[in-house]
């Protein structure tokens, strides 16, 4: 059991040593990059916009309806609502959803090429398969942190409509709360770890589909196996980063 | 030309071929045959390099696959054709992408030299108005055709086929045969098929070979299978009721 978990992640590194071992043609890898990019990143905007605008709304609600002390100042709803949109819910929240809609679209897309026989054909014409459909997938991936910009700035506009409207503070109140004991590195912190995040999601999917044996139904278990891997490592890189930056 | 020998492979504790010699020869239509799980598909993947032997020699015109250097084998690669049991197209690509594909990522030919090497070889396959399509939007036949025409498009030296007639009706799987036939001869390439089916074998079979259990039990022709004293052979062969009644009938010289 423990030496296939290390067999695995020596594969895994391995893996991504060959990824970028004998690249395809430049024309070709172009195109690729700008597909992965539509299908990984812009199709993926729309939930983001949404699932963030009403967790953004339902963070300073929840903020809103624990602060019932008068003593304390109604500008800590958007103070709360920063730290928390910026900090995890972003970056990390944001990257467990991309697991689920990106990562099995990777895992469950490369897995079909294995079963049938996609992948060998590529490398019977001579073509590095790992540098053709994992590479394109890395670079579209480093768009991640955009997502993340939008997520944060959506969220922030969600939880401000839901405060403000919501009857909970003031406009200027919120406004103030927001702009309360900013520390710019925080955001780099955000960025950095949405960064390191989107290189795990397009990775280990990307893994799992690719080293899959089987038929169908092992295609659909790899994508879920998949989902529970890219999730698990991401909630731990997010400690592990947090506890190096931050703490 | 290929040349293989003493090719050994096992998977954890079994054994799949064990000192398997074989030569196929250009211009030839060469066929490996034999029942479900005597290591065919294995000996196909060893020859394509897609899984490496743990032992034993394989050499193309001469010169042995493990002597070849990076580059070599990047060209030896590009040299091969392979059609694959279930097509292996790229769904997400027209017929007409499909077959462009390996003249776009391994040759530097213009747009329209292009265009008119895909147009040469889907007309060669006899496959019309289907240029557009996607592989899902076709028959299974035409498939294997635009498989093949893939296989074809950069002009290899070596044509392999796994199971190129699977899941196709009598006809149809005849015609596929005589495609492979014709195309072999027209190049004077050497091809290697993987097959199940016995009407290939009497009909295309001009280098059989047979394997049992992960070794070479026999090796002939289309002429002499018939033959042939070799008992397991002959189970495999006549297996089914139409070829026994050939049998039978030839022996009564009727």
């Amino acid at each position: 059991m423990l030496s296939n978990y290390i067999k695995s992640i020596g594969q895994y590194f391995i893996m991504i040593y060959d990824t970028f071992k004998r690249m395809t043609k430049t024309s070709e890898l172009r195109r690729l990059i700008l597909q992965e990019i539509d299908d990984l990143i812009i199709s993926s905007l729309g939930i983001v916009v949404f699932i963030s605008f009403f967790i953004g709304a339902v963070i300073a609600i929840q903020t809103a309806l624990n602060f019932s002390n008068p003593f304390v100042p109604k500008s800590l709803i958007g103070f709360a609502a920063r730290q928390s949109i910026i900090l995890e819910f972003a970056p990390t929240f944001v990257a467990i959803i991309m697991a689920g809609k990106v990562g099995s679209y990777i895992t469950s897309s490369i897995g079909t090429m294995r079963v049938s026989e996609q992948i060998d054909a590529l490398e019977v014409m001579g073509i590095n398969s790992l540098n053709y459909l994992v590479f394109p997938k890395i670079v579209a991936m480093c768009l991640f942190p955009f997502v993340i910009a939008i997520s944060m700035f959506v969220g922030i506009i969600g939880a401000y409509i839901a405060s403000v409207y919501g009857g909970f503070l003031s406009s200027e109140a919120f406004l103030t709360g927001l702009q309360e004991d900013f520390v710019p590195f925080q955001v780099f912190y955000a960025f950095l770890k949405s960064f390191i995040f989107a290189l795990i999601l397009a990775t280990v999917p990307s893994f799992h589909g690719y080293y899959m044996k089987g038929g169908s139904l092992e295609v659909g278990h790899a994508a879920t196996t998949s989902f529970v891997w890219t999730s698990v490592i991401i909630i731990f890189m997010n400690y592990f980063i947090t506890q190096l930056l931050l703490s | 030309m290929i040349k293989v020998r003493d090719l050994h492979k096992s998977f954890d504790d079994l054994d799949v071929l064990k000192g398997v010699d074989a030569e196929f020869e250009k211009g030839k239509t060469n066929l490996i045959i034999g029942q479900s799980g005597s290591g065919k598909t294995v000996f196909l993947k060893c020859l394509l390099g897609l899984i490496i032997p743990d032992s034993g020699r394989i050499e193309y015109n001469g010169k042995s696959y493990k002597n070849f250097s990076k580059d070599e084998k990047r060209e030896i690669s590009k040299q091969m054709g392979m059609v694959f049991q279930g097509g292996a197209l790229f769904d997400s690509m027209t017929v007409e992408e499909n077959v462009k594909f390996p003249l776009k990522m391994l040759t530097k030919m213009s747009r329209q030299d292009m265009q008119n090497r895909v147009e040469e070889v889907l007309d060669r396959v006899n496959l019309v108005d289907t240029n557009h399509k996607l592989p899902s939007e076709i028959s299974g036949g035409m498939q294997k055709r635009v498989s093949i025409a893939r296989a074809i498009v950069n002009k290899p030296n070596f044509l392999f086929c796994d199971e190129p007639n699977s899941g196709l009706d009598p006809r149809t799987a005849s015609v596929i045969d005589n495609l492979i036939q014709e195309i072999t001869h027209e190049n004077d390439i050497t091809t290697v098929i993987n097959t199940h089916d016995m009407n290939s074998v009497f009909e295309i079979g001009e280098n059989i070979i047979y394997l049992e259990d992960g070794v070479k039990a026999w090796e002939g022709n289309k002429n002499n299978i018939y033959k042939t004293d070799n008992q397991k052979l002959t189970d495999f062969v006549y297996a089914s009721n139409l070829f026994k009644k050939v049998r039978i009938a030839q022996k009564e010289g009727l």
